[in-house]
């Protein structure tokens, strides 16, 4: 029978993945630069990564599209990124839970006691802001939101976000006393052409949107002051003012103030809009011809599809290692089967954005925290086909395991194991598909694969991107189900196999 | 030697045995006859360690036999029990593996049990699912003889036969039990199985013993209505009879 050596060979590809996952150190020290999951943090985020370059003191690490402010500000906290883009709105309700803060100084203050530091403001706001078309603007009179008031018959539509949020339309209703004919809610990228094709008539948008200036549209002043100011600043970690005092003069210098709202909004459009990279946009920015910038994308896909991989192939190997056992011990013991499967089963509800958030404090960001996400995951389908496929055997058969004299390990490698081999490879697979679907979420918190175009697309709102991730990991799926199709030559017994199919 | 002394089990509210003591002769073949819930079933599991009784107790005594339980008791049970993921050849030596045998010693021992069960050495090699009942059945007498066991125990081995695979095998059966001289205890519901089984027959009906001895005995002594009764239950319709012996 080769069935332990089979399961050894499982084991030993296991290790060989884990070791190849190990990072490696190079030789000029790095600093991690970490970016939200939009253009404009993205784009920031490249700047101050290639500024941090070009200084000379230390090497930039990209650790971008993390999948929102818990995530990027957990991951600061930890020490997991030295510095990325947030802006003051943020830091006071989400960060510091404090509303009522709104100075940069008393921001400082707070973040101070927490080993952070906050670069002075880059010069934009990224607030909310109501649009209308530069035609009714002129012929309606409306400069201001209290101009609105006059216009009742107008109609509104507004991200799901805006809608309910107490500074997005319940704040305009009870500040302004804002009326309109229709208010709908829609998808925010979807607004912009309901805008511009006459179907609504004021839309919210962010003052920085891209957008803005390709489709002529007039943001109106908010005259009662109901937005609460986002103005860009960096969050960075103090160590890297105190041992890279150069970089973080050059950041201050090079960032402060240099960029206003026109600016920022034009980079965007950059990305968003004429499908610009990151990396060029920030390089217009910094004054860069756009040479340079392209290299990415070429080997680009190769380079997550080896990462996504490895994702899979470690965090699923992890979790046959854990999984097996656990479920052999559930089919043992009654008691213990309940409490592991309701335990496993919680995992599974916890949504991966959350879970992931839970791991950064442990295992900071990047793959670390991705495998260990992705393997309690994978657990569930293993533990509970485990346990089912053995405890589930026929008693006449593994009672006379008990007069045969087989005991222990034999009793289950040469009976149970086998016999249930089935529907414990049919759990792996069914693990190994869905991990492949799961890992794309690695990209959150830095662990590349080709959640990474997705995120990236998701920002862009570029669909292509986002079919650049989602084909590939899709085709990946199949590929990994065809390979355990195969393996289920190797590790199922061959009489069972064609009871098997003869049962169909 | 097996004895069982006043030995009761209850499964839930249900008495399976009901302070049953009996003691089965070394070397013989001792038949244990009742209906489906008479508790015979029960008392092999209990010989065999796989059912713990709630009182009294079992003994088992071999002269010189040593070691697991396997190497003292051969099971054999309705439809064999034979593990789909192994050939026939694997099932037989699958005692012999676990006791760590050598190779060569297997295969003599294989060989000849399949002479004395009169398999052809070509079904070795197959898969449970591609032998008949009848030959199932007898790799599973292989698998319970394959450690030389003085004690076999056999629970409705031919129960799910057809009527005539279950006659040929009852004849080849009562020819090996003979040639072995193991103490065999055989449990059937089929008092005509027991008639050529059983030098003792002990009938059980609702966990308890109501008669031992020879069919004989049983037939011409009842020690209860219940015993007529239930032999008389199994016997061809008169009319039958005679039309056979004409």
């Amino acid at each position: 029978m080769r069935r332990p050596a089979s399961l050894c060979f499982v084991g030993g590809a296991v290790l060989v993945v884990l070791l190849a996952t190990t990072t490696t150190r190079a030789e000029r020290p790095t600093l991690r630069v970490g970016s939200k999951s939009f253009t404009e943090s993205y784009i920031l985020a490249e700047i101050v990564a290639q500024i941090i370059d070009d200084t000379g003191e230390a090497r930039a690490e990209r650790r971008l599209g993390l999948g929102g402010t818990g995530l990027a500000w957990g991951a600061l906290a930890s020490g997991a990124i030295d510095v990325y883009p947030e802006y003051t709105g943020t830091i006071a309700q989400a960060i510091l839970k404090d509303p009522a803060l709104t100075s940069v100084d008393a921001m400082r203050a707070s973040l101070g006691a927490q080993g952070v530091i906050v670069g002075n403001p880059l010069g934009f706001d990224n607030t909310y802001a109501l649009a209308v078309r530069r035609d009714d603007s002129t012929r309606l009179g409306l400069r201001t939101i209290s101009d609105l008031v006059r216009h009742p018959e107008l109609r509104a539509a507004f991200d799901s976000g805006f809608l309910e949020r107490a500074d997005g339309w319940p704040g305009l209703q009870r500040q302004y006393g804002l009326r309109f004919a229709d208010v709908r809610t829609m998808e925010h990228a979807l607004t912009y052409p309901a805008l511009a094709a006459g179907r609504v008539d004021v839309i919210d948008v962010f003052s920085t949107d891209g957008q803005l200036a390709r489709l002529d549209l007039v943001l109106l002043t908010d005259d009662r002051r109901l937005f609460p100011a986002y103005t860009a600043v960096l969050l960075a970690r103090r160590e890297l003012a105190d041992r890279y005092p150069r970089t973080w003069e050059a950041l201050q210098r090079r960032l402060g103030a240099r960029i206003d709202n026109a600016t920022m909004a034009r980079l965007n459009a950059l990305a968003d809009l004429e499908h610009q990279s990151f990396a060029e946009a920030a390089g217009t920015f910094l004054g860069r011809t756009s040479a340079q910038a392209s290299r990415h994308r070429a080997g680009e896909l190769w380079k997550l599809t080896l990462e996504h991989l490895q994702l899979v192939a470690a965090s699923l190997a992890a979790a046959v290692v854990l999984g097996l056992p656990l479920g052999i011990l559930a089919a043992r013991r009654r008691r213990l089967a309940q409490a592991e499967l309701i335990g496993v089963g919680v995992i599974q509800t916890i949504p991966a954005l959350a879970l992931l958030t839970f791991m950064i404090p442990l295992f900071g960001i990047g793959q670390v925290p991705a495998l260990v996400a992705l393997s309690l995951y994978a657990l569930l389908p293993i533990v509970r086909t485990t346990h089912a496929g053995i405890a589930s055997l026929d008693p006449r058969l593994t009672e006379m395991t008990t007069v045969l004299g087989l005991r222990g390990w034999r009793r289950l490698a040469w009976i149970e194991l086998p016999l249930a081999s089935v529907t414990i490879m049919a759990g792996i697979k069914t693990a190994a598909v869905v991990t492949v679907g799961t890992a794309t979420l690695a990209a959150f918190i830095g662990g590349g694969g080709y959640g990474t175009l997705i995120v990236t697309g998701l920002a862009l709102n570029d669909v292509t991107t986002i079919l650049a991730g989602a084909i590939p990991a899709a085709v990946m799926a199949l590929v990994i189900h065809a390979a355990f199709e195969a393996l289920d030559r190797v590790v199922v017994p061959r009489a069972l196999r064609a009871a098997a199919s003869a049962s169909r | 030697m097996i004895a069982l002394r006043h030995v009761t089990k209850r499964f839930g509210d249900r008495v399976a045995l009901d302070d049953i003591s009996l003691a089965v002769e070394p070397g013989r073949t001792h038949v244990l006859l009742g209906s489906s819930g008479s508790g015979k079933s029960t008392i092999l599991r209990i010989v065999l360690g796989l059912v713990r009784p709630d009182a009294g107790d079992v003994s088992i005594e071999t002269d010189g036999s040593t070691g697991s339980s396997a190497h003292q008791v051969g099971y054999v049970v309705q439809e064999g029990a034979l593990y789909p993921h192994l050939t026939a050849a694997r099932n037989v030596m699958l005692p012999a593996r676990a006791a760590g045998w050598a190779t060569e010693r297997q295969a003599a021992r294989l060989e000849t049990l399949a002479t004395l069960v009169e398999l052809e050495s070509d079904l070795l090699g197959r898969f449970p699912h591609q032998l008949s009942g009848g030959q199932q059945q007898r790799v599973s007498l292989m698998r319970a003889l394959m450690l030389d066991p003085p004690i076999l125990l056999l629970d409705e081995p031919l129960g799910a036969l057809d009527p005539i695979t279950r006659s040929s095998l009852q004849a080849q059966l009562a020819r090996i039990f003979g040639e072995l001289r193991k103490t065999v205890v055989l449990v059937t519901h089929d008092v005509r199985e027991a008639f050529v089984f059983g030098s003792v027959i002990t009938l059980l009906s609702h966990g308890r013993i109501v008669q031992q001895g020879t069919l004989a005995d049983l037939a011409q002594r009842p020690a209860d209505p219940f015993v007529s009764e239930f032999l008389n239950a199994q016997a061809p319709p008169p009319a039958m009879t005679r039309d056979l012996g004409r």
